[in-house]
């Protein structure tokens, strides 16, 4: 039955090498934490442990039984959804990223959505009119984007719009302290405000979320906006353009539906490698804006070497772009009629 | 119907304006095919683009009035000349596959057009696509309304470009090589249904190419177009049979014809007697069942289905056939790029299809085995010069190193005509023909005996592929070369080859001596493919004196035209 739909046979073969790549992403993430320097039983024992009860942990935690043994547990344990427990908030792991997981990806997207809705239509629009002054604003942005590091865009945004304009709340985190959190739905505080039809909260979220936002929109923006222009630029050169000229079609259909379909696959393929840097670089925009996502609590969880932790952290990253990766191939199998038989 | 008076087109370079387009006039009655016909760089494409108002940025109309039906077409406003194009005045384009956008469904990209020009609402528009497909006789339209541009032959694209310009019915259609890179059937298919649509519809048309032969055969009247320039115009008869011009002459002698020898292709001021070549009797190359089977995603394919023929010392063998007949993979597998999957390919008595292909680089027997490649262009390394890609074999196979190797490219490039003073320039650099000769250089350095020669000059101009094959006729006598010369242009085979070996879907189904193949074909095949060749005017009194001439001379002289 499936050979009669070939795009959906190779939609699914793609979902399904999906499957090895996660249980390797599994494996690695097992093997990585046991090659870390130091002891976890000591840490996980306490500072006023003595050999006896560091001993009597190790064999609690099973880290006295060989390798093999402790990964077959680890995986069920995973499959539990059980992460371990955290040394320094002393919770799951599993809850503490489900606490933080949101924040981070509603900063990223928001700062994505952010970034393609600008860049996208400034690249197009400097291949269309190249040499004129949207080119230039481009070039500008772009060189801007790339050469001014995160931590100094958000350190100068704050400096303009909270210390001297004073139109940004105070740069802490989330949610300003005289509004209450919405409840947690999907951890996006944006859209659990706006199930809960409470706008007041929603605009308070969004206030608190513009400067981080728009910090790492600023970062992401450059390579998005070159390569839409670059893209667009191999596009509008094609023959076929020249065929739809001849034919009388609209500068609309011709740059829409002709050139800009075509230019987009470049586009989200720069669009996924944007979203994994834009993960790393969240880090840094989380400790300036004090923002609670999944970079700082990694960085916190290593610094103190809580491997539980750091271990889910991993993990979870590995899983998001393992989804990300795939989401984007999906993507090209939706733009492209072309992938579907190739990717055999 | 259309005219044009003093068209000037230029361009806006980084090196400074260019003149594409320099003051052309001519006229294009009701009901009449012009054929444009002209080199590459001669201004043909661009003064169509000109006329519909379609250069490429850059490029500016500097001068001159085109008058469509009382319309001023240069003066009109972008919004009247966009209801003009597809709708008026269409276009056909070259290279089908690339003149289609390769992410929407063929039929959409008809409907665009239908739509764009009130020719069809949302409900209606299917149904008027199909119809359109039917036109340009598309079987089962309907099932192909859904298929993607890679999901057709380049045949089929072309038609599907055919019907979005004729979708709603235009006055005129201007065909921009509308079938190099066509096959020879196909060709001749789409052409004829271009000039039977044409007909039928009361159409005009402006046919632009670079093969005059092809241009003769189609077009009511001709104009030669060199340097932006018009040169001649008239009959295709009288210019066939008296071009005034230079040019034209230069032109109508370069393009090849039945009952032409290689050197009358020629000017006749530079035309050296033809050498004398006696391939002798001995094999050289001997193919015995052949097998190459792809893995497929249907199964295995059978791309060369037990072939076995033999190339002797010093002829020149030609094997001919259509794209997909499996030329092009018994080729490589002669040249060892490719590992045969079963048979034996007897070279001076050793079997070298039994060494694996990946291995034959560093078999002693590599430079006996040359290949030239089909497109010059791509085949050389653009960050090479000219003197480092003739150098590479020397060093690696050669073991050459500093003056001798100096030595020995200046050498090579004396023998295939190439200037000195070109040697330290890069491909970019250099024009056509300057690299197909660099390429024949590469190949010839490290004496080889048997040269493969895959469609050497298919991307040549004609003038450009008579001096490149004048050389290659020269290069065998002088060198004692045997040629496989692998090509779907059956006139240029038949100049360049004594032996004629025709395939079709991985078989041979016909070889022989190359005259009596060429004027009395026995398979049915091998006659389509002659009667699809486009066949220019005859001079058949001025041939004869020629050839008779041309025999008369046998000793060899070695003095190029280049």
């Amino acid at each position: 039955m499936l050979a009669a739909f070939p795009r959906l046979r190779a939609i699914l073969l793609r979902v399904a090498q999906a499957i090895p790549v996660v249980i390797g992403v599994v494996v690695i993430s097992f093997l990585l934490t046991r090659a870390l320097p130091g002891d976890p039983a000591v840490y996980f024992a306490g500072v006023a442990a003595d050999e006896a009860s560091i001993e009597e942990t190790r064999v609690a935690m099973g880290l006295d039984r060989p390798l093999p043994v402790q990964f077959v547990h680890y995986v069920g344990d995973l499959m539990r959804g059980d992460l371990g427990q955290s040394l320094s908030s002393g919770r799951p792991v599993a809850t503490d990223l489900a606490n933080r997981l949101p924040a981070s990806l509603e900063l990223t997207l928001t700062a994505l959505i952010l970034a393609v809705v600008i860049a996208v239509p400034l690249g197009v629009l400097a291949a269309t009119r190249p040499g004129t002054w949207v080119d230039h604003l481009c070039r500008v942005v772009v060189t801007a984007g790339v050469s001014l590091p995160t931590f100094f865009t958000g350190i100068l945004l704050i400096y303009i719009f909270y210390y001297i304009l004073g139109i940004a709340p105070s740069p802490l985190g989330r949610l300003d302290f005289i509004y209450l959190s919405p409840d947690h739905v999907t951890g996006f505080y944006l859209i659990d405000a706006a199930l809960m039809g409470d706008w007041e909260t929603w605009r308070g979220a969004a206030k608190q979320l513009i400067l981080p936002a728009a910090t790492l929109a600023l970062f992401t923006l450059a390579p998005i906006a070159r390569m839409t222009r670059a893209a667009m630029l191999t596009a509008l050169s094609s023959d076929f353009i020249r065929t739809a000229r001849a034919a009388g079609l609209s500068n609309r259909a011709v740059l829409y539906r002709y050139a800009f379909r075509n230019a987009l696959l470049p586009v989200v393929t720069t669009l996924g490698m944007v979203f994994s840097f834009a993960l790393g670089a969240n880090v840094l925009v989380e400790k300036v804006f004090a923002w609670p996502g999944i970079g700082s609590y990694a960085v916190e969880a290593l610094v103190v070497s809580d491997y539980a932790a750091v271990q889910g952290f991993v993990l979870a990253m590995a899983l998001l772009f393992v989804a990300l990766n795939l989401v984007i191939d999906l993507l090209y199998t939706a733009i492209d009629p072309r992938i579907g038989f190739d990717a055999q | 119907m259309l005219s044009v008076k003093d068209l000037s087109v230029m361009f806006q370079t980084r090196r400074g304006a260019v003149d594409a387009v320099r003051g052309v006039s001519f006229e294009v009655a009701k009901g009449e095919i012009l054929g444009i016909v002209g080199e590459s760089g001669s201004g043909k494409s661009v003064t169509s683009y000109a006329l519909m108002r379609i250069l490429d940025a850059g490029g500016t109309i500097k001068a001159g009035e085109v008058n469509y039906s009382g319309i001023d077409l240069r003066r009109a406003a972008e919004r009247d000349i966009r209801d003009i194009r597809g709708r008026e005045i269409s276009m056909i384009f070259q290279n089908p596959r690339a003149a289609l956008n390769p992410i929407r469904k063929v039929g959409h990209q008809i409907e665009d057009v239908l739509r764009q020009h009130a020719r069809a609402t949302r409900y209606d528009a299917r149904d008027k696509a199909i119809a359109a497909m039917e036109a340009v006789k598309i079987k089962d339209a309907a099932d192909r309304y859904n298929a993607y541009p890679f999901e057709l032959s380049g045949g089929m694209c072309q038609r599907i470009v055919c019907a979005i310009a004729l979708a709603c019915d235009p006055r005129l259609l201007i065909a921009d090589e509308p079938t190099t890179g066509l096959d020879i059937t196909t060709q001749k298919a789409v052409m004829d249904l271009v000039r039977d649509l044409i007909r039928a519809r009361d159409m005009s048309s402006i046919l632009i190419t670079h093969d005059l032969g092809l241009a003769a055969q189609y077009c009511d009247r001709l104009i030669v177009m060199k340097d932006g320039l018009i040169v001649e115009k008239g009959d295709p008869v009288q210019i066939f049979s008296q071009p005034t011009h230079p040019y034209s002459r230069k032109l109508v002698d370069a393009t090849p014809r039945s009952g032409a020898s290689v050197r009358d292709l020629l000017p006749a001021e530079n035309r050296a007697p033809a050498p004398r070549i006696l391939p002798s009797g001995q094999p050289l190359v001997e193919v015995r069942d052949l097998v190459k089977t792809y893995a497929g995603k249907a199964g295995p394919v059978q791309a060369v289905k037990g072939i076995s023929f033999t190339v002797n010392k010093g002829q020149c063998v030609g094997l001919v056939g259509e794209s997909g007949c499996g030329k092009s993979t018994t080729s490589e597998m002669l040249v060892r790029l490719l590992d045969a999957t079963s048979g034996q390919i007897v070279f001076d008595g050793q079997d070298i299809a039994k060494t694996p292909a990946r291995g034959f680089a560093k078999d002693p027997r590599r430079a006996d085995i040359q290949m030239v490649f089909q497109d010059a262009t791509d085949s050389l390394n653009p960050r090479h010069s000219a003197r480092q890609a003739i150098a590479e074999p020397l060093r690696r196979l050669g073991r050459m190193r500093g003056s001798t190797l100096g030595t020995r490219i200046e050498e090579l490039a004396g023998l295939v005509g190439l200037p000195l003073s070109l040697l330290d320039r890069f491909p970019h650099q250099l024009s056509g023909g300057q690299k197909a000769r660099v390429g024949i250089a590469r190949a010839v350095a490290l004496d080889p005996k048997f040269l493969i020669l895959d469609e050497p000059t298919a991307a040549l101009d004609v003038s450009i592929q008579a001096v490149v094959l004048n050389l290659l006729v020269d290069l065998r006598a002088k060198l004692g070369l045997s040629y496989l010369f692998v090509s779907h242009d059956l006139h240029v085979v038949r100049l360049l080859c004594d032996h004629v070996i025709v395939m079709k879907n991985g078989e041979i189904v016909e070889e022989g001596p190359a005259a009596l193949v060429m004027s009395q074909p026995q398979n049915p095949y091998t006659k389509s493919l002659i009667a699809a060749a486009p066949k220019p005017p005859e001079r058949a009194a001025v041939i004869d004196q020629l050839e008779t001439t041309d025999a008369q001379h046998s000793a060899f002289h070695d003095q190029r035209a280049s």
